[in-house]
């Protein structure tokens, strides 16, 4: 490693924390004295066009890694790639949302804290070493937390914060015990080294701490996906966040937290091949790899959070009289079908693909729906169920926005969630067909009929119910703009399934 | 030629949606004139495939990575169907000319529900399907949440939960039999040649079965189909019974039986006389017939008496599926013909003829009302299509059950004794209901006989005259010669039964 290569791998989080001090300097050095909503503008342009100017890097020189003598620290190319040109496109349309918003005076920090998150988030897309795992996961988190935080004249807005950064702070404390236990077996921090010698100690003698690390990280990450039993952040802060944040944390950091795990589970199912131990050479086959080590009781873990994860989340969501709230829980109930995937990852990239897709796509689903959701709350004040009366009425486009993502997260054909949960389940199935992962893909498909009612819930007020009021909502033009692009997206990505697959095999070498 | 019927529904629904507030005539005439080009071009196709086997019609990769075409392709049974569809189409748009609450949205996702059954009956492809199977889901939640009547809402959401649930047994069914084929093809054609192991074939079969048989109303999981009837405006109604139940058993005979035959075969032990799926969903389409013929003999409501003969009579197409011999799987598509076109003429006058102008359902009111000689178009033609729903010889009914019960015959004489019971009660509500909504003998008093004066029923007008007359000719019209679409059908069966089961 020389540092020109650091600075040359690095140049997406550069560009965005470059970005960010300039959207400081600029908010705070020259438009202190305007209108706030020229600031805002402003200052969401400013990252939207560094988001855009770390994406063109990202798409032109994405395929490079970075090592640390035989020790890979950033992976380049194939899902890293992907999921950091995910982050980026998401963060610039969360941006975009908040042109039309008014919680803050403080533009020019909430920009600058969404684009250092952002660039935690591009690190453990990337990262194949502990320490830049925790490095980038701390710089993302920290940030969410302030964002959580920043509607000051709320106190939900504050509540929420303190109990996302306590939470947070306690499964970091998890993740950041159960790698010094990697560590300490394994005298490495590569992904790559940890996961291969946890295997041989694992065939060798058994290795009862190598379980209690990987529960202690699986309580570290489960925290960052809002997995149960650790998900009890996420309703709080899905309330109480305002709204552009709340889409930032429902979409962009769920995208860097599936990364990391795919990044995870693809290293464990690496270790096949042949070893040479001074003078015994072992041949490994991918199917030991996935019965010892790391990969032996991961994926027994990550059905586990998945099952508990896709009950609890459907069935909870099913109670719920606010939208954010209901929300939060199918959030939670999504990331249960993609850690359906990720317990059973294929050694070929078809299961990466297949959750790339999956979490791209409901990233931005769900950042409409938040969009929708702001925008009626800011016209009714509140997001109770209720307020969602007569919208056909009050604002015909909007509701069709609506009708769109619902179903979409729904899974109804031919919107692209249906697409997403099939690609999904299909990869699954091809990895294994045995009994587990299919009792999984059943019930993931039988919660998905259960998720249809709560979706209709919001439908049905916005479409059936009659109303008392029929004062029509008004969308700021961007906000519109950006919320009609992404229901046009879910549905021409819906019908042509291919169009976003083959932008995602574009960046994996060709076989 | 016949995918056009997809794409001017669709097309058709997207103008509503994009239609001005207020221009409800134009919303009206637009739909009609999109149901009736779908209704001719479902003619020209019918007429010009007589005589011919499976057409593929088109055929684009569309999923190249997992094999999924979008392959369209008309057969024998599915050419009667698309006919079928666009006949309701036409007459269910006919039926709701009285529409005046947002109309362009009720004929928009009327359209687009439309469109969803024309696909599921035109697909070749096993995800093509189940694809149009899913849109055909929405649009009937919300023609019964907003414009429907009795409990809408709960009706809506519960006709919406079993397809779903329904749905979602057939798709976990399908990413079985892809994942177990191993093939890269969703084709249904190629599926079926893709020799999936009997065991497998054994479990998936009821799965697949189940979730298409619970959209045909089969007993126990018919509750959703009175309900839905009940409360789904008129129009929704004569498409749920005419179209939307054919779609499930058009899935039980094209993906069940086609892609699983083996299914059927016995398990090699038997309890209390049933040793196979096949005597399983037998017993249950036969234990429906009868259920659902003395459940309807009970009610004081109009309407649920046409609700519970829908699933009497849609126990009859299962039980014709489940002969798995010519004849019987012969009658079972006419009969998913011939039930269309009653159950949409019941409905069509239940709901719409009478109901608009008394304002009740309950026979008990109408019992009073002396409708015979206030209503007499409504009451001769609910004579008309009361003698083809009870399978009167002359009528479509006639020759479609008498073909199942052959056919059940021949596979297990105890079906057709049971199920000949249904016939008889059958009858006996019929006729109940005919008697008390409109040839009751209670004489009105002579201040009733002059308020009647003062207001007089609205008359009937032409969408309705044109509505009854064509499904009551079509009916008359095949149950004297079946053969139109008989010679149809037939080679179909045969070939699908030769290709798929024994």
């Amino acid at each position: 490693m020389n540092y020109a290569d650091l600075f040359r791998v690095t140049l997406p989080e550069t560009a965005l924390e470059v970005a960010a001090l300039v959207v400081l300097i600029v908010d705070l050095g020259f438009l202190r004295r305007t209108a706030l909503t020229v600031r805002v503008t402003v200052a969401a342009l400013l990252g939207v066009a560094g988001c855009c100017a770390a994406l063109w890097m990202v798409l032109t020189w994405g395929g490079a890694s970075l090592s640390a003598g035989s020790e890979l620290l950033l992976a380049g190319g194939g899902s890293a790639s992907v999921a950091q040109a995910a982050i980026l496109a998401l963060t610039a349309l969360t941006l975009l949302l908040l042109i039309d918003s008014v919680f803050t005076r403080h533009v020019g920090e909430y920009v600058a804290v969404v684009l250092m998150s952002a660039a935690g988030g591009l690190l453990i897309a990337s990262a194949q070493d502990l320490l830049v795992i925790f490095i980038g996961l701390e710089l993302l988190s920290l940030g969410l937390y302030i964002l959580t935080a920043f509607n000051k004249s709320s106190g939900k807005s504050a509540e929420a914060a303190l109990k996302y950064y306590l939470f947070g702070g306690m499964s970091a404390a998890f993740l950041l015990f159960g790698f010094s236990y990697l560590y300490g077996m394994t005298g490495s921090t590569s992904l790559q080294k940890v996961t291969e010698r946890a295997y041989f100690q694992s065939v060798l003698g058994g290795a009862p701490l190598l379980g209690v690390a990987l529960v202690m990280i699986a309580v570290g990450l489960g925290f960052k996906i809002g997995a149960v039993p650790f998900h009890l952040w996420a309703p709080d802060t899905y309330e109480g966040a305002p709204a552009p944040a709340a889409a930032f944390i429902a979409s962009v950091s769920k995208v860097a937290s599936f990364a990391l795990l795919i990044s995870i589970g693809s290293a464990t199912l690496r270790i096949s091949g042949l070893y040479v131990f001074g003078q015994f050479a072992v041949e490994v086959t991918q199917r030991a790899a996935s019965r010892a080590g790391i990969g032996g009781s991961w994926w027994l873990l990550l059905a586990l959070l998945s099952t508990a994860s896709m009950i609890v989340g459907n069935l909870a969501a099913l109670a719920q009289t606010s939208v954010r709230r209901l929300l939060a829980y199918s959030a939670i109930s999504h990331a249960g079908y993609i850690l359906i995937g990720l317990a059973f990852l294929s050694r070929l990239d078809v299961s990466a693909k297949a959750i790339l897709y999956y979490i791209l796509t409901y990233g931005l689903t769900t950042i409409g729906a938040f969009g929708v959701v702001g925008v009626v709350e800011r016209a009714t004040g509140s997001d109770r169920l209720d307020s969602f009366l007569g919208l056909h009425k009050r604002n015909p486009l909007l509701a069709a926005v609506l009708l769109v993502l619902f179903l979409s997260l729904a899974g109804i054909p031919p919107l692209v969630g249906f697409w997403a949960k099939f690609n999904l389940f299909a990869a699954v199935l091809g990895v294994s067909a045995g009994p587990i992962p299919f009792a999984l893909v059943a019930l993931a498909v039988a919660m998905s009929a259960v998720s249809l009612y709560y979706y209709l819930q919001v439908l049905k007020r916005a479409y059936v119910m009659p109303t008392v009021d029929e004062a029509p909502i008004t969308a700021h033009p961007v906000t519109m703009a950006v919320l009609l692009v992404i229901a046009a997206a879910v549905v021409v990505m819906g019908c042509f399934p291919t169009l976003l697959s083959n932008w995602i095999n574009s960046f994996y070498p060709v076989l | 030629m016949l995918a056009w019927t997809i794409y001017i529904s669709f097309a058709g629904a997207l103008l509503q949606v994009l239609l001005p507030k207020g221009k409800n005539d134009l919303a009206r005439w637009l739909a009609l004139a999109c149901a009736v080009a779908g209704l001719a071009i479902a003619v020209a196709g019918f007429a010009a495939g007589m005589g011919q086997g499976r057409l593929v019609i088109i055929d684009l990769p569309w999923v190249p990575s997992m094999g999924i075409h979008f392959l369209l392709a008309a057969d024998g049974i599915n050419r009667v169907l698309v006919l079928l569809t666009g006949l309701a189409a036409v007459c269910g748009i006919l039926f709701s000319w009285n529409i005046e609450l947002r109309t362009n949205e009720f004929f928009a996702f009327f359209l687009a529900l439309i469109g969803g059954v024309y696909g599921v009956f035109l697909s070749f492809d096993l995800f093509l399907l189940f694809v149009f199977y899913e849109i055909a889901i929405v649009p009937k939640y919300f023609l019964i949440a907003i414009w429907g009547s009795t409990r809408r809402e709960y009706a809506a959401m519960k006709l919406a939960l079993y397809s779903f649930v329904g749905s979602a047994m057939v798709l976990i069914g399908l990413l079985a039999a892809y994942a177990t084929a191993g093939s890269h093809s969703t084709g249904l054609v190629a599926l079926a040649h893709a020799n999936l192991p009997v065991t497998f074939q054994m479990w998936c079969f009821p799965l697949v079965f189940t979730g298409f048989a619970i959209l045909a109303g089969m007993w126990p999981f018919h509750t959703w189909a009175p309900t839905g009837h009940v409360a789904a405006p008129t129009a929704a109604s004569m498409l749920l019974a005419g179209v939307v139940m054919k779609l499930g058993a058009y899935g039980c005979l094209r993906v069940g039986i086609g892609l699983f035959p083996h299914g059927l075969d016995p398990w090699g032990f038997s309890v209390a006389g049933i040793g196979s799926w096949r005597d399983v969903f037998a017993v249950l389409a036969v234990v429906g017939i009868v259920y659902g013929a003395l459940v309807a003999l009970a009610q004081t409501d109009f309407k649920f008496v046409i609700g519970y003969s829908s699933v009497s009579h849609m126990g009859f197409v299962l039980l014709g599926l489940m002969t798995l011999n010519q004849i019987g799987v012969t009658g079972a598509v006419l009969q998913m013909f011939s039930h269309g076109i009653i159950a949409g003429l019941l409905f069509a006058i239940v709901g719409r003829i009478v109901y608009e102008r008394t304002h009740t359902r309950q026979l008990a009111e109408l019992e009073t009302m002396h409708l015979a000689k206030r209503l007499p178009f409504a009451a001769w033609a609910f004579v008309i299509a009361g003698m083809a729903s009870m399978g009167l010889p002359g009528f479509s009914g006639f020759v479609a059950e008498l073909q199942v019960l052959v056919g059940a015959w021949v596979a297990n004489p105890w079906w057709t004794a049971a199920a000949g019971i249904g016939i008889i009660v059958g009858v006996a509500y019929t006729w109940r209901a005919l008697q008390m909504a409109f040839f009751s003998d209670i004489l009105p008093g002579a201040h009733t006989l002059e308020r009647e004066h003062v207001n007089p029923f609205a008359a009937i007008t032409w969408p309705e005259v044109t509505g009854t007359v064509l499904l009551a000719g079509v009916s008359l019209f095949v149950g004297l010669y079946p053969r139109i679409l008989l010679d149809t059908i037939e080679p179909a069966v045969k070939a699908l039964l030769a290709g798929g089961a024994q």
